[in-house]
């Protein structure tokens, strides 16, 4: 059993590799982008907050999967061409951004008024206040629920399969038709499992590091 | 000297200030008092700038400002909040050198050597690297009022400065509100504790509800 194993690990890191790079690159771009749109569901002109709830809705309102399969196959209709893996993470960047958008404004919403007037009177500017006032205690504020997304952005990532892309589950999945066993299935769920568990070490240790203040 | 003329704040058809004048001489000590409800934090609002009046103009020194226009060169009001408004992610020193180093561009040592000043003088040695959470009531009070100081404003208002705290500290900040009047600031009081504002100030204003 070793021996299989050992025969089929190279297969499933590398697949590892693709899940982790999805990963990684949605995690860089759509926490960022998520506090943009954030901010901007908080702001009174209207428009751009019609125009942010259309796109959150249509985000949350339809599956990953369909938006996945939408970019690669639909947007070449439109003459928009991605490559399998810019695709992949375009849509996943756009679908975690919503997210990540709607944490960020509950998270800019609880904080007190009092805060942006206090600032105001020290007559610090709008964005040196967002930047070393609020922006700080939203970041605390959001820490769990963006600690949930991040664990489940870690299994959406083998949602990429559709659209051809070789993932962990994938190189898992072809394992066990080729050779009529699920123990890549068990490997694969134990891959899973331990990065799922370092993420979530890692989320307590920032937890940790915020929790020097309240 | 700050005047203020013909100060009128409405909210819809609601009169809430109507048509008040009233001049703060410097290194004097102004108290306004009256009832909840009476405005007297909404005067204190439209003097810092954080409301806009709907008619009124204000001058210092002879020369008419904005309050709500930000740009200003100078900071002629600062203000010491009711619940203080610290920032909460920042230690004592980060909450008071934050708008000197960023809005006036100090370099940061000058501004910490000013900051160790005033927290000895207000008995807060040793207290710069806490955060806002560690300290007392009375405690996060002077941190909102060295912070006010950092920017150097000609004139320190307080809202309600005794509302939350216990009688003994009541005195403890009457004092440091004269000590402050010894080296020449200018200060307003919003309160609706008569004894206090006997206490303190040079000069009472009472404000009554408008019906």
């Amino acid at each position: 059993m070793i021996q299989y194993i050992e025969q089929i690990l190279p297969a499933l890191l590398s697949g590892t590799k693709m899940t982790l790079s999805i990963f990684f690159w949605t995690l860089i771009a759509s926490i960022p982008l998520g506090a943009l749109v954030g901010l901007g569901l908080i702001q009174r002109f209207k428009p751009l907050v019609w125009l942010l709830n259309i796109y959150v809705w249509l985000m949350r309102g339809t599956p990953l999967l369909l938006q996945l399969i939408f970019v690669f196959y639909g947007l070449p209709i439109l003459g928009i061409i991605f490559q399998r893996y810019d695709a992949a993470l375009f849509a996943f960047i756009l679908n975690y951004t919503a997210y990540f958008g709607e944490i960020f404004r509950g998270g800019f919403q609880s904080v007190p008024k009092g805060q942006f007037e206090s600032a105001r009177v020290l007559r610090l500017s709008y964005g040196q206040t967002i930047r070393k006032i609020v922006i700080p205690q939203v970041f605390k504020i959001v820490l769990p629920s963006i600690g949930n997304e991040v664990i489940n952005l870690v299994k959406d990532s083998s949602l990429v399969y559709v659209i051809g892309l070789g993932d962990l589950l994938r190189a898992g999945n072809v394992a066990t038709a080729r050779d009529v066993t699920l123990l890549p299935l068990i490997l694969v769920g134990i891959i899973y499992l331990a990065l799922t568990a370092v993420c979530t070490i890692v989320l307590k240790l920032i937890e940790k590091r915020e929790n020097i203040w309240q | 000297m700050l005047e203020i003329k013909n100060l009128t704040k409405r909210f819809g058809n609601k009169t809430v200030i109507d048509d008040l004048s009233m001049t703060v001489k410097d290194n004097e000590i102004m108290a306004i008092v009256g009832p909840s409800g009476a405005g007297k934090t909404m005067l204190l609002r439209c003097i810092t700038g954080l409301e806009s009046a709907n008619q009124g103009t204000f001058f210092w020194n002879g020369n008419q400002f904005d309050p709500t226009n930000t740009d200003q060169k100078d900071t002629i009001i600062g203000i010491v909040f009711q619940d203080y408004q610290l920032f909460p992610n920042l230690t004592v020193m980060g909450n008071i050198t934050l708008a000197p180093t960023m809005v006036k561009k100090l370099p940061l040592d000058q501004v910490k050597q000013t900051a160790r000043d005033l927290l000895g003088r207000l008995g807060l040695d040793g207290k710069e690297d806490l955060y806002p959470f560690q300290l007392s009531g009375g405690q996060k009070q002077r941190v909102a009022i060295v912070r006010a100081l950092a920017m150097n404003p000609k004139i320190l208002c307080y809202d309600e400065p005794t509302s939350a705290l216990d009688p003994a500290l009541r005195d403890e900040v009457a004092e440091i509100i004269l000590d402050l009047k010894k080296q020449k600031m200018t200060q307003i009081v919003v309160t609706h504790d008569m004894d206090f504002a006997q206490n303190v100030a040079d000069e009472i204003k009472r404000v009554e509800q408008i019906d």
